[in-house]
């Protein structure tokens, strides 16, 4: 006999339909407070310093890209309070899965520039060895390098967050991914592990209305993307990603309560991709540059300082200080990497089983072989 | 004859398709306004609108399923897959779906979908915008598999396959997209899925190839032939699957030296299967054991590319291994 809900019932679901189709922030775009900030000076200078730091690196990451130094970039520019703020929510011991664009992740994790520019720039201490471009992820902060095709580390998040639970340790997982990736399958079966397993995870969509040339409305006809959650009976949770304060408060929650054992979260971050999709987009064959000239006017770190300036946590002065005293210390940084040598040809056949198998050391030796004919041919080897 | 590019000659041949045949129809990520990421799509969409031409969600399984679902019901679906190496999301629709469904209804439906997109290394890339995964579509029964290496081949091989009955993995090689530009006819014509090309003759050593390794074929034979006067016949396969056995066994006949070149990794692939079939049905014209130039068994590395891939001088090694024994 098919169950009828009851008023009950259906009412016992609206906070959360109301949660999935609002949108929380705690400051406008002009930094005034529109609700009580329930956060002291520190968490707010080191989301600051966070967001700063992501944009200084990103502007390098152009630069580098652009002399040929970096393969490929896909920036942060005006995403970086979704980026740090939901990754600034995790413990130390908490895992992030992120995409290929959070910057402002990374930093938040604890990785540091050098440890970016080293792996963007593919050099003899790249600790991804050379394997691919445009992602991060490093052991020591508990990041998993994001895969390039989009989303596919979803179900990876639910599955990490199942084994934390299933050997009763106190780690929750974050995935985060855009908008373009609630399209793929991996997306809706994770979704439904989650829901299922009530696992220990916190899904965060950056939704930055654009997927390469794909306005959000492509990707969903559903009012919003925190609405996907309640199908699958994770909360979904909707907020003003340019509000880094409303990312960490709400990330945190989510954070919390799966720490708690109450399950996933969905938290869609509404922001904006002021940058192309990389750097190997034009966006100017799809997007008006109006738009994001428009949109300039969110960028979330002026935001957030002209909060900070308001509420007299920092002068005007002690501002103007951080970006350049940041400023100088990541061009340091720059310029030791830019020196350091490139990694051995024998990357190429590194990492691809525990031990290597009889074939990769046959081709070992045709690739060692290889190297003395290049050299009898006059053929380099970049 | 008007020169053009590769894609220029694919968007021409998508655009004389749709004209001919109101049926054809393409679909796929960012190919309207954006025109494709490579602009193989470039314009289609002001001529034909947004009906023929639709930008769909980021979804490749979507975008198979969709145009199998739209081939059973009559259409003729162009489908593109931003780079091929995003394609296995779409994997389950390829193996149980597309390759399978006319056998699965006794042969009364089929879904003659075109599956294009931009395959193979060269553009310093890294591991998801650089594969060969070709293998694995050659291994599906029930798919035709192709690889274009010049605009000529890519114009008419890409209508013959709109115009096919079966499904076609259609694979274009990034780097020659601009690299390599010839006269292409404008009237309308195909090239037939089924047939290698040889691209040079030679007496000495049969070099079989497919993609860009075709240029890097002909300038190893260059060196062979000044350095100790080899003479290479190089043969474009074009169509992986069915293969053109019969060109290959007609250069052996001449040659009795095989060498096979291939960016994929060597462990299953395509090379593995031609060696095979020379095995079993022409060891006797073999006069050296086959040799093998492939990308390492690896995923495909953003440092280092060149060595990873087949380069000159692995291909030479490979012909003074097969030319001296």
């Amino acid at each position: 006999m098919a169950h009828h809900f009851t008023a009950y019932e259906v009412e016992e679901l609206l906070p959360e339909l109301k949660a999935s189709l609002g949108l929380r922030r705690f400051i406008d775009e002009e930094g005034n407070e529109v609700q009580k900030v329930p956060l002291g000076p520190e968490p707010l200078m080191r989301m600051y310093i966070t967001m700063v730091r992501a944009r200084i690196l990103d502007e390098w990451l152009l630069r580098l890209q652009r002399v040929g130094k970096v393969a490929l970039h896909a920036p942060n520019v005006g995403q970086e309070a979704a980026a740090a703020g939901s990754a600034m929510a995790l413990r130390e011991e908490d895992w992030l899965f992120p995409s290929y664009r959070e910057l402002a992740a990374y930093i938040a994790r604890g990785m540091n520039e050098e440890e970016i520019l080293d792996r963007a720039m593919a050099n003899i201490d790249d600790p991804l060895r050379g394997s691919e471009f445009v992602v991060y992820g490093h052991r020591k902060y508990n990041i998993v390098p994001a895969p390039v095709p989009v989303g596919s580390q979803v179900p990876l998040a639910v599955g990490a967050a199942m084994a934390a639970k299933i050997l009763g340790h106190s780690v929750v997982t974050m995935a985060i991914f855009g908008d373009g990736a609630t399209s793929r399958a991996d997306f809706h079966a994770g979704l439904n592990f989650a829901g299922v397993f009530r696992a220990p995870v916190v899904f965060v969509i950056q939704n930055n209305a654009w997927a390469i040339s794909m306005p959000s409305r492509r990707q969903t006809a559903a009012k919003t993307f925190a609405l996907k959650g309640v199908a699958y009976g994770v909360p979904g949770v909707r907020v003003d990603g340019n509000d880094v304060i409303a990312v960490y408060t709400t990330a945190s929650e989510a954070v919390e309560r799966a720490r708690a054992g109450e399950g996933p979260t969905l938290l869609e971050a509404v922001t904006y991709r002021l940058g192309p999709h990389t750097t190997a987009d034009d966006p100017d064959r799809y997007r008006p540059r109006e738009e994001a000239k428009a949109m300039e006017k969110f960028d979330p770190i002026r935001r957030l300082g002209k909060y900070l300036k308001a509420r007299g946590i920092i002068s005007e002065k002690e501002e103007r200080e951080i970006w350049s005293e940041w400023g100088e210390r990541i061009e340091r940084i720059v310029k030791r990497c830019y020196e350091k040598p490139p990694l051995p040809p024998s990357v190429v056949l590194e990492n691809v089983y525990s031990e290597p198998t009889w074939n990769l050391e046959e081709q070992m030796r045709e690739l060692e072989e290889s190297l003395e004919v290049m050299k009898e041919l006059g053929i380099g080897v970049e | 004859m008007p020169v053009t590019n590769m894609v220029q000659a694919l968007n021409s041949a998508l655009r004389e398709e749709m004209r001919r045949d109101k049926r054809v129809v393409v679909l796929g990520e960012d190919v309207g306004k954006r025109g494709g990421v490579f602009l193989v799509t470039e314009g289609l969409i002001d001529e034909f609108g947004p009906e023929r031409v639709i930008d769909t969600p980021l979804t490749e399984a979507g975008i198979v399923g969709v145009a199998i679902g739209m081939a059973l019901y009559g259409l003729k679906p162009v489908a593109e897959i931003q780079f091929i190496d995003f394609i296995y999301e779409a994997f389950d629709q390829i193996a149980t779906n597309l390759s399978k469904i006319r056998r699965r209804s006794g042969g009364m439906f089929s879904a003659p979908v075109v599956i294009r997109g931009p395959c193979c290394g060269g553009v310093k890339g890294g591991m998801f915008h650089s594969q060969s995964n070709e293998a694995y579509f050659v291994h599906t029964a029930g798919l035709k598999v192709v690889m274009p290496s010049r605009p000529y081949d890519a114009k008419g091989l890409l209508k013959a396959s709109i115009r096919g009955e079966d499904p076609v993995i259609f694979l274009e090689p990034k780097v020659l997209y601009r690299a390599i530009k010839e006269e292409v006819p404008e009237e309308d014509y195909v090239v037939p899925i089924g047939e290698a090309r040889v691209v040079q003759e030679g007496s000495d050593v049969t070099i079989v190839t497919w993609g860009a390794m075709v240029y890097k074929a002909l300038e190893v034979s260059k060196i062979a032939r000044s350095r100790h006067g080899w003479e290479a016949e190089v043969i474009d396969l074009r169509t992986l699957f069915p293969f053109d056995k019969d060109a290959i066994i007609r250069s052996l006949e001449k040659t009795g030296r095989l060498v096979i070149v291939h960016e994929a990794p060597k462990t299953l692939g395509l090379g593995a299967e031609i060696a095979a079939y020379v095995a079993e049905n022409a060891i006797e014209l073999l006069k050296a054991p086959v040799a093998r130039v492939t990308g390492f068994d690896a995923p495909f590395p953003l440092a280092h590319e060149k060595l990873y891939m087949p380069n000159e001088a692995r291909i030479y090694m490979a012909l003074s291994r097969v030319m001296s024994y």
